[in-house]
């Protein structure tokens, strides 16, 4: 229309939400700092945080630590404790297209263990005590024309689980596997991820738990030469959920993204972590969480971590996460950190923004006839809607619109 | 032919300081095809007179009716007025996160008409319309109103007028904020709304400016929540001249007389 509609905002793809406090930034390679963080403490680089697979290298957290910092950690004593699973706490059924190889993985046993290396004591005590890993591998050129569907369902409130997925896309593969977590326990459960040259992979982790299950859990992948490697974490059942999120690269001119979407009721904490390790020249990332909230005690957490290292020359990386407030009582924290050891990259901003779906947005869209449920229905299933149909399994993008439905449906009671 | 009616109409808010009343005893009878032009200084209620047309929950009606072809307006909801026929055009329109444009006229028009739009046509519809009113065809892309410079807001709200059709149109200030090109570009699109005949027009401004491009058929003067005097669009000229002053003066039984004696 006229120049008032090209925004500084729109320039760096980051809509703001209406009414929105946002901070954002694009660092290009006149404008770098080293080590930009909105935390409100002073951080080590996350270059530096250890990652081990012995136990006794983490003590468990007391809330205090920089990463457990918002998590109700006296929760999880439990999910802390260096212990095995209890027995049948666990179901663990996988359906997979003919061509896709399973296997149950020793400890030890390659690729098991190569990518994923705890960065924390819920998955060191995971990674020690899952047993068996389930492999799931999609051979070298497979074009799966359906998904993996990994279901994962807890059979006991307060009971211990721990399970490790191993999943591998062969060279030049196209595939989706889905992790569906449901039922309750409490869980502990770590995937390690191996996509390599020029293959494409979806992993979409989906937390429909009922009320009182607890998930914590670290989602590591490695990513090679030219491959597209696509993590999306929906996160809407459960009393607690810790997801981390992390992809490092292994070649040149590999892609990731890491995408998510909660929806968090009166007392769910829902927290997810992403950490892209930049540690390659020439790769892109992009990382969008969006997330809704309602109900007292509702408590979300987004962490994203991006690290640009000093070889990773030519990187283009972004990330951005925003909350959609609907009632009082809600908390959404929401820390974006970006450190850059170089200053010849493409593109490397971060975004944040939260707000509310009030009553002059209501009041504006009843004024045009539209009903009270309708409108609250069309504002949060538009604002979610950008993740889920990044999934592109009509089945599962289906199932969990009306998952979301029935999070908007209690809002109305 | 349809009926607005507004008798005796007395509207408060609450405040800080305790319950205040903004409307004391507003009478109106708007019909199809009629323009009224509602003039008056800022703080006289003529925002709060739209408002309270269209519903919203800050304004309690303490006194009289808002009747549509004798159906108890004030009685419905605010979606259910919108539904009977009454639009309102903001003032300031809020920017709505997650809903697209096209997403939301399509939501607001099927819940209008009580049946989904064809869409062949509605989708033609709705890019001629927004030709006409210069509006970009990336804006349908774009979520509502957000990022929208004040301007391009104010022909967003004139592009739901011209779509959703209603029985009668409450402009709160839409020339507020426009530079004359695009006060022309809205005037013109609720003189092409007004032109299929069908719709009465309540148009609220503070200036005289728009009047020279939509054409009133009744002016009323309001101040300090009532109208204090009424006539025809040559009351417009006079206030353009003469300005408010001479009723803040002396707002009473003087301008009440006159304007008696003039509709007489």
């Amino acid at each position: 229309m006229t120049a008032e509609a090209t925004t500084e905002k729109a320039r760096i793809g980051a809509p703001s939400i209406a009414g929105f406090t946002e901070e954002g930034e694009h660092l290009v390679a006149s404008k770098v700092d080293r080590h930009h963080s909105h935390g409100t403490q002073v951080m080590a680089s996350r270059a530096e945080r250890l990652t081990s697979h012995d136990v006794a290298d983490f003590a468990v957290p007391n809330g205090r630590e920089e990463e457990w910092r918002f998590t109700p950690v006296r929760e999880l004593s439990n999910l802390l404790s260096d212990a095995p699973s209890e027995d049948g706490v666990l179901d663990v059924s996988v359906e997979a297209p003919a061509a896709v190889v399973q296997r149950i993985l020793g400890a030890g046993e390659a690729p098991r263990g190569a990518t994923l290396v705890p960065a924390d004591r819920a998955a060191v005590v995971a990674s020690a005590n899952a047993g068996g890993a389930q492999l799931i591998s999609i051979p070298e050129n497979a074009e799966l024309d359906a998904p993996v569907r990994v279901v994962l369902t807890g059979k006991g409130a307060g009971r211990r689980s721990n399970s490790h997925v191993v999943i591998e896309a062969g060279a030049n593969s196209r595939g989706v596997v889905i992790l569906e977590h449901g039922g309750i326990a409490d869980h502990n459960g770590n995937v390690e991820v191996l996509v390599r040259q020029g293959a494409q992979l979806t992993v979409v982790s989906v937390q429909l738990w009922e009320d009182d299950a607890k998930h914590l859990a670290q989602h590591d992948a490695e990513v090679a030469k030219d491959a597209v490697y696509k993590h999306i974490a929906v996160t809407l059942g459960g009393k607690i959920v810790r997801l981390n999120s992390n992809v490092r690269f292994a070649g040149e001119g590999a892609e990731a993204e890491l995408l998510g979407l909660y929806f968090a009721d009166a007392g769910q904490h829902l927290e997810h972590r992403s950490f892209v390790d930049h540690n390659v020249p020439n790769c892109k990332s992009n990382v969008l969480y969006k997330g809704a909230l309602q109900g007292k005690g509702a408590h979300t957490v987004w962490v994203g971590d991006v690290l640009i290292q000093k070889q990773a020359e030519g990187t283009d990386s972004y990330e951005k996460n925003q909350n959609l407030v609907l009632t009082d009582g809600c908390r959404a924290d929401s820390v974006p950190n970006l450190e850059i050891e170089t200053g010849l990259i493409e593109g490397a901003g971060h975004a944040s923004a939260t707000g509310r779906f009030d009553d002059e947005h209501l009041f504006y869209l009843m004024a045009r006839g539209i009903p009270e449920d309708v409108a609250r229905r069309l504002v949060v299933r538009g604002f979610l809607n950008e993740i889920i149909q990044q999934i592109k399994v009509p089945a599962l993008e289906e199932r969990l619109t009306e998952a979301v439905e029935r999070e908007l449906a209690a809002t109305d009671n | 032919m349809s009926t607005l009616e507004i008798k005796d109409l007395h509207v408060s808010i609450e405040t800080e300081q305790g319950t205040k009343e903004i409307l004391k005893g507003v009478s109106l009878t708007i019909r199809t095809g009629e323009t009224h032009a509602i003039m008056g200084p800022n703080g006289s209620g003529k925002s709060t007179l739209a408002s309270t047309i269209a519903g919203h929950p800050r304004y309690t009606v303490t006194n009289g009716t808002i009747t549509l072809d004798g159906e108890d307006v004030l009685a419905m909801s605010v979606d259910e007025r919108a539904r009977a026929g009454v639009f309102l055009a903001m003032q300031y329109p809020v920017e709505v996160p997650g809903v697209t444009m096209t997403n939301f006229l399509r939501t607001a028009k099927t819940a209008i008409d009580g049946e989904a739009p064809k869409l062949r046509t509605w989708t033609k519809d709705v890019k001629d319309a927004m030709e006409k009113l210069r509006i970009d065809a990336d804006f349908a892309q774009r979520n509502v109103n957000e990022g929208f410079s004040g301007g391009e807001k104010k022909r967003v709200e004139i592009l739901q007028l011209e779509l959703f059709k209603p029985k009668f149109a409450v402009l709160d200030e839409t020339d507020s904020g426009l530079d004359v090109d695009a006060l022309k570009i809205v005037s013109e699109g609720v003189n092409r709304a007004h032109a299929e005949g069908n719709m009465g027009t309540l148009l609220i401004t503070h200036y005289t400016r728009i009047l020279r491009y939509i054409k009133p058929d009744f002016v009323h003067v309001f101040v300090d929540g009532q109208v204090v005097e009424e006539g025809g669009p040559e009351l417009a000229d006079r206030l353009e001249e003469e300005g408010y002053d001479r009723y803040a003066k002396g707002a009473g039984a003087a301008s009440i007389a006159a304007a008696a004696a003039a509709q007489a």
